[in-house]
């Protein structure tokens, strides 16, 4: 009896553990993964197949416009899906124009141009091959604007050069001209409204990646107003996984994603092993007060 | 190259020490967190401002009314002439900045009736249109699909029966015109269910978002102490 109650106590003093103890087991189960370099690769899922096969299936000089509608804040989740896609697009031929309906978009935009698109593209020329067009306000209404005429709100580049004189531009005059909208998304304006108001009046194929927390609410969009939607971190990990399987020589670089899913799998064995603890001690708790 | 290296180190330094500062929340309330959130907060709205201005207002407004000025900063402005059109929208936006006199604050109401007028006549049609019209669509759908295998056709009937059921129960239950009792009961039962699962997609979607966010972070933290000790 007496060890009974001690048991009981132990379990209890679990269930009350202090919220700091909590943060500091799941820093450590976030931390040690990236320390050891635990890696999970995981099978694309027919959403991101979906996605991965419509780039695939375009043909080189196609045109996709990318818009990095997302900032710092969640660059971790989203950079290494403009990563993936931009690989694809240029190991494709596809021309890619990058805008941002977002004022921290540009910046992430820069980084991929400094990053991936340079050093690992060098013979690609900015205008012939890729653009940045820099960032604009007015969400919805600018999309709306963009879909009637481009270079309303277009002028110039990010470097100021007016768009008349950037040959990829030419034949450019609204958003229909265009073979593929990408939206990377973490918010509002976003995925949704490239699919309301571009996608869905336009019928240009629209598709992205997102954060986790946005994706639930986009996952009706598919397979009908959307070719394919990347969710999180998970997601991004899944195109990685079916540009690897496509092209063997992104192996060793094009694991960004795939690396940050080994601490998701030992926070959520943290947090299912928190929940499951909670439950339990709520559950002894309950009995003992009803036995009093 | 000495310089710029100086500045990515400095830069380097400035975003570990900040990260830190808001990580030490998770102890307890403290100055550090709250300075680091201040200047965060202060440094976001500073960014959007000038990007705002820079991006938008100085080529599709300013540009438009006086090129000859803007050549400097947007060269595509040499040479074209004034479009007379713009006095429209500057007058909008100076009226909006009406909002901060307290005597003629009234004035923002125009420009703010604008702005409302235009979203909610853009913004209805296509959310009828993509979120409704298209949803419904979306979610009732023949039950047989041609081309599929045995188990594939089976797999394909059981989630179409799943969305229809679970649609059509989570509506029963925001059906509050008729009491929820016996079959119209049970369906809206089943509706709670049928949220609840969709909340907890949503919330475990969440933990994935935020845990990624701190993986972010870490691998931050473990480069920028890592460099300082290589």
């Amino acid at each position: 009896m007496g060890d009974a109650e001690t048991k009981l106590t132990l379990i209890e003093k679990l269930g009350r553990v202090d919220r700091r103890i909590v943060f500091l087991v799941m820093g450590l189960a976030v931390l040690i993964p990236l320390l050891v370099h635990y890696t999970t690769m995981i099978p694309a899922s027919p959403i991101v197949q979906n996605m991965f096969d419509k780039v695939e299936s375009l043909p080189p000089g196609a045109k996709v416009l990318i818009s990095f509608d997302y900032g710092p804040s969640t660059a971790p989740e989203n950079q290494p899906m403009a990563t993936s896609i931009t690989r694809h697009c240029l190991e494709k031929g596809l021309r890619i124009y990058m805008i941002s309906l977002w004022a921290t978009g540009p910046r992430q935009a820069m980084e991929l141009i400094d990053e991936v698109i340079k050093p690992e593209f060098p013979n690609t020329k900015d205008g012939v091959d890729w653009v940045h067009l820099g960032f604009k306000a007015g969400g919805q209404g600018l999309i709306n604007t963009l879909l009637a005429d481009f270079r309303a709100m277009y002028t110039t580049d990010v470097n100021g050069v007016s768009v008349d004189k950037i040959p990829m531009m030419e034949g450019v005059k609204s958003l229909k001209d265009l073979d593929l909208i990408y939206c990377i998304g973490s918010g509002q304006p976003g995925n949704k409204e490239w699919i309301q108001f571009a996608g869905d009046p336009g019928h240009i194929p629209v598709g992205g990646g997102t954060t986790a927390v946005m994706a639930p609410q986009l996952y009706p969009y598919y397979p009908k107003q959307t070719v394919g939607l990347l969710g999180g971190l998970q997601g991004a990990a899944e195109y990685e996984a079916a540009l690897i399987a496509r092209y063997p020589k992104y192996k060793d670089m094009s694991r960004v994603a795939s690396e940050k899913m080994g601490p998701q799998v030992s926070a959520h064995l943290v947090i299912a092993a928190f929940i499951i603890l909670g439950n339990v001690t709520f559950l002894i708790e309950r009995r003992r007060r009803r036995k009093a | 190259m000495f310089t710029s290296h100086l500045a990515a180190s400095i830069g380097m330094w400035i975003a570990g020490l900040l990260t830190l500062m808001i990580f030490s929340f998770l102890y307890k309330d403290n100055p550090f967190y709250k300075f680091a959130e201040h200047l965060f907060v202060g440094v976001s709205a500073a960014y959007w401002m000038v990007v705002g201005f820079w991006t938008t207002l100085v080529p599709n407004l300013i540009a438009q009314l006086w090129p000859s000025h803007m050549g400097n900063f947007v060269p595509s402005a040499v040479g074209r002439r004034p479009d007379i059109w713009y006095v429209i929208p500057l007058v909008f936006g100076i009226l909006m900045l009406m909002r901060l006199s307290p005597k003629a604050n009234w004035f923002s109401r125009w420009a703010m009736a604008f702005v409302i007028g235009f979203a909610a006549g853009t913004n209805f049609t296509r959310y009828i249109q993509s979120d409704f019209v298209s949803q419904i669509y979306s979610s009732i759908e023949p039950l047989y699909t041609r081309g599929l295998s045995v188990m594939g056709t089976i797999g394909d009937v059981f989630s179409k029966v799943i969305i229809v059921g679970g649609l059509l129960s989570a509506l029963i239950y925001f059906y509050f015109s008729k009491e929820h009792k016996g079959t119209f009961g049970r369906a809206a039962r089943l509706g709670i269910w049928v949220l609840m699962a969709a909340f907890g997609a949503t919330f475990g979607y969440t933990v994935m978002a935020r845990i990624s966010l701190l993986t972010g972070r870490m691998d931050f933290l473990i480069k920028w102490i890592g460099g300082i000790f290589t």
